[in-house]
């Protein structure tokens, strides 16, 4: 049974049953960390998203400052080649478990630069494994926060506990 | 205020240098361009900045285009401004786009700003600036190869093991 699928409020305390690893994802989508850069114009939509308006704090995402605090990383923006190393590395320093938001068409695949962009990598997933790609140029606050929607669904449907060859055997 | 158009400024260059030193390309134009020999562009900038009915003091940007293998030039265009006078003047210097040759004499110890201008002009199309303190690239990373403005520049297979054409 999902955790939250269970919410009946009768004012006494009350008891929830569930497993450990409902519970641990359920915590884990709950405060997704997200890393705080941005690189383009896609940043200022992530950045509108993150202020009162769109307010993602209600959803316990707020940014950090440091890759060793984030589980999640948005890149929101263009990726040039000068750009790639450093994401690379960023990327390296999160602690596992970690997820990637490709936000805007820049990221997804190179945008408008796909054709003549010396510069741009076509796209971010040839250099971190991608989770969510958010289309849009940019996409608008209400995109983002659909993308980190699409991202709790993955995490929930995770079994972070579960000895990963078990799994692999029972899919098979 | 006294006016001065672009013609004044092309006498003032002529009198003071030689004539044949300085031509006038599109008189009509909005933003009439002098072109200058390359070999005389120090001292026509000098002057520039230094005469005081003229003083061009500010340097509002250097622009490089490459005319591609057909016409085998390059136009550097220099837009210059004089904050007391409020007016502008543009020189335009053309020189030959073979790596080798493709070079001009820095301006940036009369006007700072040009460092960076330089710099980006040689980053991105190959112009080399002969006595700028520090040409390096400015906008691409240090080990790229080519420069990429240019007419006939072709894309490496990849940079640090990325994929760059699509």
């Amino acid at each position: 049974m999902n955790i939250q699928d269970n919410r009946l409020k009768t004012g006494d305390g009350g008891i929830i049953l569930t497993s450990v690893e409902d519970l641990l994802n359920w915590s884990r989508l709950s405060s997704l960390w997200p890393m705080g850069f941005g690189l383009a114009c896609c940043a200022i939509e992530m950045m509108a998203s993150y202020a009162s308006n769109y307010d993602l704090e209600r959803f316990g995402i707020f940014p950090r400052p440091s890759p060793r605090q984030s589980d999640v990383m948005i890149v929101a923006g263009t990726v040039t080649f000068k750009m790639a190393d450093r994401i690379r590395r960023l990327y390296e320093q999160m602690p596992e478990p970690r997820y990637v938001i490709s936000m805007g068409s820049c990221s997804n695949c190179g945008g408008p630069y796909w054709e003549h962009g010396y510069h741009v990598v076509k796209g971010v997933d040839r250099i971190i494994p991608v989770d969510v790609y958010v289309p849009g140029c940019p996409p608008r606050p209400e995109s983002l926060i659909g993308g980190f929607l699409k991202l709790q669904e993955k995490i929930r449907h995770e079994h972070p506990l579960a000895p990963q060859l078990l799994i692999e055997m029972e899919n098979e | 205020m006294n006016k001065i158009n672009v013609d004044d400024i092309h006498q003032a260059i002529e009198a003071k240098f030689s004539t044949e030193s300085a031509t006038i390309i599109n008189p009509q134009s909005l933003q009439p361009i002098l072109l200058i020999p390359s070999s005389r562009l120090l001292e026509i900038c000098q002057f520039l900045k230094d005469d005081k009915d003229l003083f061009f003091d500010y340097l509002a940007s250097i622009t490089a285009i490459d005319n591609g293998p057909d016409k085998g030039n390059i136009d550097v265009i220099y837009h210059l401004t004089s904050i007391p006078y409020q007016r502008s003047c543009t020189l335009k210097v053309r020189i030959p786009r073979e790596i080798e040759q493709a070079s001009l004499p820095s301006v940036s110890h009369i006007w700072q700003t040009a460092n960076w201008h330089e710099r980006e002009a040689f980053d991105l199309v190959g112009v080399v600036f002969e006595g700028h303190p520090d040409l390096r690239r400015i906008l691409l990373p240090n080990d790229w190869v080519g420069h990429p403005l240019r007419k006939d520049y072709q894309e490496e297979e990849l940079y640090h093991g990325i994929k760059i054409k699509s």
